[in-house]
């Protein structure tokens, strides 16, 4: 019944992919927290999160998410998107993340732009 | 105005567990599908229907621990519509003092939840919430 969401992380200091795969409920936004939060001590202050893996997510992965743009908003830091659902891009805009968190279509359009 | 001739209907109780809510949207995916909708709208319903049934296993209090979920495909010679209903026999609330979360509070809040209804309502075509001491009831909507 559970789709348990695996998270796996590309480091390109001071940048870090992280790669999503499965369901954004509270346990899978907690792990991408663990991830992010390990990242973040490591002095990667620019995160990008890829959610081409990811299919479906609920409101409460969701604001564990909003956790982790409140973090890198304090450490002057960058959270980005990529490879999001329409859904799921329709549903961070209804939320207003967008304006917190840049949404790209792919993750060549992200690295180009966050490495810039 | 959209016919409403029942064409399709099913109807589950779920007990409030743990990913339960992707039972409901299993049952939600499989319907649109049979009214061809487009994928985007099948991903909308989805969702939609994962945030109502969350929030009744989150805030409704049930005593029965259950939710009762109604799909129906309304139409007539074609289906039109995908109606979802879904009650509990919870505790309610009142839906006209639940204001719309802004992010940039809930960027500092302790509190970064409450955003179903707000999913739900940006999701679907039409909605409405009936909601009293004897639970609530959400009836959600979208066209084809």
């Amino acid at each position: 019944m559970t789709e348990m969401l695996k998270v796996t992380v590309d480091r390109r200091p001071p940048l870090a992919v992280i790669y999503t795969e499965g369901y954004i409920n509270n346990q899978g936004g907690e792990e991408i927290a663990r991830v992010a939060y390990d990242l973040i001590e490591g002095d990667h202050t620019t995160l990008l999160l890829n959610l081409k893996g990811t299919k479906i997510v609920n409101s409460i992965g969701i604001s564990i998410l909003i956790e982790i743009i409140e973090k890198m908003l304090e450490i002057d830091g960058r959270l980005a998107f990529c490879n999001l659902t329409p859904t799921i891009e329709k549903t961070f805009h209804i939320m207003g993340l967008a304006q917190y968190a840049q949404i790209f279509a792919d993750e060549e359009v992200a690295l180009g732009e966050l490495t810039v | 105005m959209v016919d409403s001739t029942v064409m399709r209907e099913v109807t589950l109780t779920l007990p409030m567990l743990p990913d339960m809510e992707i039972a409901a949207s299993k049952t939600a995916t499989a319907l649109a599908e049979f009214m061809e909708m487009s994928s985007d709208k099948i991903d909308e319903v989805r969702m939609a229907v994962v945030e109502a049934c969350i929030n009744s296993f989150e805030h409704s209090q049930a005593d029965d621990r259950k939710v009762e979920i109604r799909f129906v495909v309304l139409g007539n010679d074609d289906p039109e519509r995908l109606q979802i209903t879904i009650k509990d026999s919870g505790v309610g609330f009142a839906p006209d003092t639940v204001e719309r979360p802004r992010i940039e509070e809930k960027l500092i809040a302790a509190n970064k939840r409450g955003w179903g209804l707000t999913i739900i309502k940006g999701l679907m075509d039409e909605v409405e919430i009936h909601s009293g001491a004897d639970g609530t009831t959400v009836v959600m909507s979208k066209l084809r």
